[in-house]
This record gives C-alpha cells, sequence and structure tokens, in this order.
C-alpha cells in the first residue's frame, strides 16, 4: 500500500478502507508536523492541528476534485487550522525586514567580494556521516525565521512548486521567491560557517 | 533581499548574489540574466557562490520525514473509527 500513489489510497478511503487512511497519514505526517510547527506554539497544539486536518480531510473528501494535488490540498487545510489556532497572529505572510543574502561586510566598498566563499562544496559530504549531516541541515532550517523555514521546507524537502507554495500559503509569487531567497541564502552561510575552509 | 535596479551594464558582486534565487527560478528578465550570466564568466566567486546555492538546495533535498510512532498510529486509527462510527458521516 506504501507504493500506491495519493489517488489510489483516496479512493480507497472514499471506499471505506482503514488501511488506506493509515497510509495516507503514515505518508505525510512528518511534513504536516513541520508545517503545523511554524505556526503554533508547541508540538502538542501542532498535533491537533495535524489530527483536525485529517477531520477536514475525511469531512471534505467527497468535495476534492483533485484539481490541485492531494498534497496541496491537505497543506491548504493544514494551515487554515494551523492559523486559527495559533496563538501568533498570522494571517498574513509578510516579507519583514530586507537582508542581504551575505553580510555586507564581504564586499569593498565597490561590491566586490572581499572575503570570497570558502569552498565546501566538494567534500562536506565526506567531512561528516549522511544522518549528522542530514541533522545539521535540519537544524539550520529550524533555526530559519518562521516564513523563510515555511517557503524553504515547502519548496526544498517536500518538493512542492512555487505554484502549489503559493497557493497552500496564500502568498505572492514575489513575497514567495523572497523567502526563499532569504532562507536559502541563510542555509548556504550557516554551512560555510561551519565546513568552508582546509579540511 | 533588494529589488535591484540594473542600471549600469556590469554587476557587482554584491548585486549578483541576490539574483541567485531569481536566477534558478528562471524570474530574471532576459537582459539581466544575460548581465548576471556575463558576470559569472569573469567572477570564479560568483561562480563558486552559486555552485554553494544549488548544493544547498540539494542537501536540503536530501531530507526524509521521519517515521510515525506506532502510538500515533493508533491514535489516528481511533480517530479514523471515531469519524466513521458517527451517522452523520454516513
Amino acid at each position: 500500500m506504501s507504493q500506491d500513489t495519493d489517488a489510489d489510497l483516496l479512493d480507497a478511503l472514499r471506499a471505506g478502507d482503514e488501511r488506506a487512511f493509515v497510509a495516507l497519514v503514515r505518508r505525510h505526517h512528518a511534513a504536516m508536523l513541520r508545517l503545523a510547527c511554524s505556526f503554533v506554539p508547541n508540538s502538542a497544539v501542532a498535533e491537533e492541528v495535524v489530527q483536525e486536518t485529517w477531520i477536514g480531510v475525511l469531512r471534505g473528501i467527497d468535495a476534492f476534485e483533485g484539481r490541485s494535488s492531494f498534497r496541496t490540498w491537505l497543506f491548504r487545510i493544514l494551515v487554515n487550522r494551523a492559523r486559527t489556532a495559533g496563538a501568533r497572529e498570522r494571517r498574513t505572510i509578510a516579507v519583514g525586514d530586507p537582508g542581504a543574502a551575505v553580510a555586507a561586510s564581504r564586499f569593498d566598498e565597490d561590491g566586490n567580494w572581499l572575503s570570497p566563499p570558502e569552498r565546501w562544496t566538494d567534500d562536506v559530504e565526506d567531512r561528516l556521516e549522511a544522518a549528522k549531516l542530514a541533522d545539521f541541515i535540519r537544524t539550520a532550517i529550524d533555526d530559519l525565521p518562521d516564513r523563510q523555514r515555511l517557503v524553504v521546507t515547502l519548496r526544498d524537502i517536500e518538493g512542492l512548486s512555487s505554484d502549489e507554495v503559493r497557493s497552500v500559503l496564500d502568498i505572492s509569487e514575489g513575497n514567495q521567491r523572497v523567502l526563499l531567497h532569504r532562507g536559502r541564502s541563510r542555509l548556504r552561510q550557516v554551512i560555510e560557517t561551519r565546513f568552508g575552509g582546509p579540511s | 533581499m533588494m529589488r535591484l535596479r540594473l542600471r549600469r551594464r556590469d554587476l557587482v558582486c554584491r548585486q549578483a548574489v541576490e539574483l541567485v534565487t531569481d536566477y534558478l527560478e528562471g524570474a530574471l528578465a532576459r537582459g539581466d540574466r544575460r548581465r548576471y550570466e556575463a558576470h559569472l564568466a569573469g567572477c570564479p566567486h560568483c561562480t563558486e557562490y552559486l555552485a554553494q546555492m544549488r548544493k544547498t538546495i540539494e542537501l536540503t533535498g536530501t531530507l526524509t520525514p521521519g517515521d510515525l510512532t506506532p502510538q500515533m498510529q493508533d491514535e489516528f486509527i481511533a480517530v479514523y473509527r471515531q469519524w466513521r462510527a458517527d451517522p452523520q458521516n454516513g
């Protein structure tokens, strides 16, 4: 059942197959929990939001026409529930303060590199075992500001398209790209700080 | 990211690093893309920077979701059965 597509599982779920429900939950749970955590103060509330989302799915399943992907629909329900549950106001996703991708001090007054990027791409995977590297990246993502983390998570971990992210978060294309840019730039900096320079 | 107005013909590195995401997203206007690529051709540091952004995206993409604990799975089965048992949801 883990090989079935979301659409197959939805069909089975519509027919009342409990195993299809569990398979869908298993597949999407971690992503939903991560998303929910960006809106609510603690993981207990996030878990409630995820549960409520699945109840919303069960209620709405017959109305879901499959015009968007199941995951986009699922995440939209989740984001709506999470915003309702969120203690912090998250109804609008503003872009926030402008931030440079690279600290200004690394350029000279003409805007050329003074302290160029230190190399790390060739050997980063040799320098830390895969599980530890994954932990490092995950921590770096967790440390991003909420809105950047949301967009980076949806785009680069969950693999949603920019259109899907706009639909899930109700933000403009421009804002989506700005948040993605800031988030990715910050991650690059964190990786460079940890792995840059001679090994 | 500052909305950069590229009035001058040539980009400087500080501007180039702000264009990376738009470049990777295919969102640069043609003239800006050309200026960016021309800058890369003459700047090994910005070329390295672009490679690092690509690698960052690749590393992020290797993260896999954690698994559901058996206890949580039981909770979801309970949610489902409760929903099914409600005559309203016939």
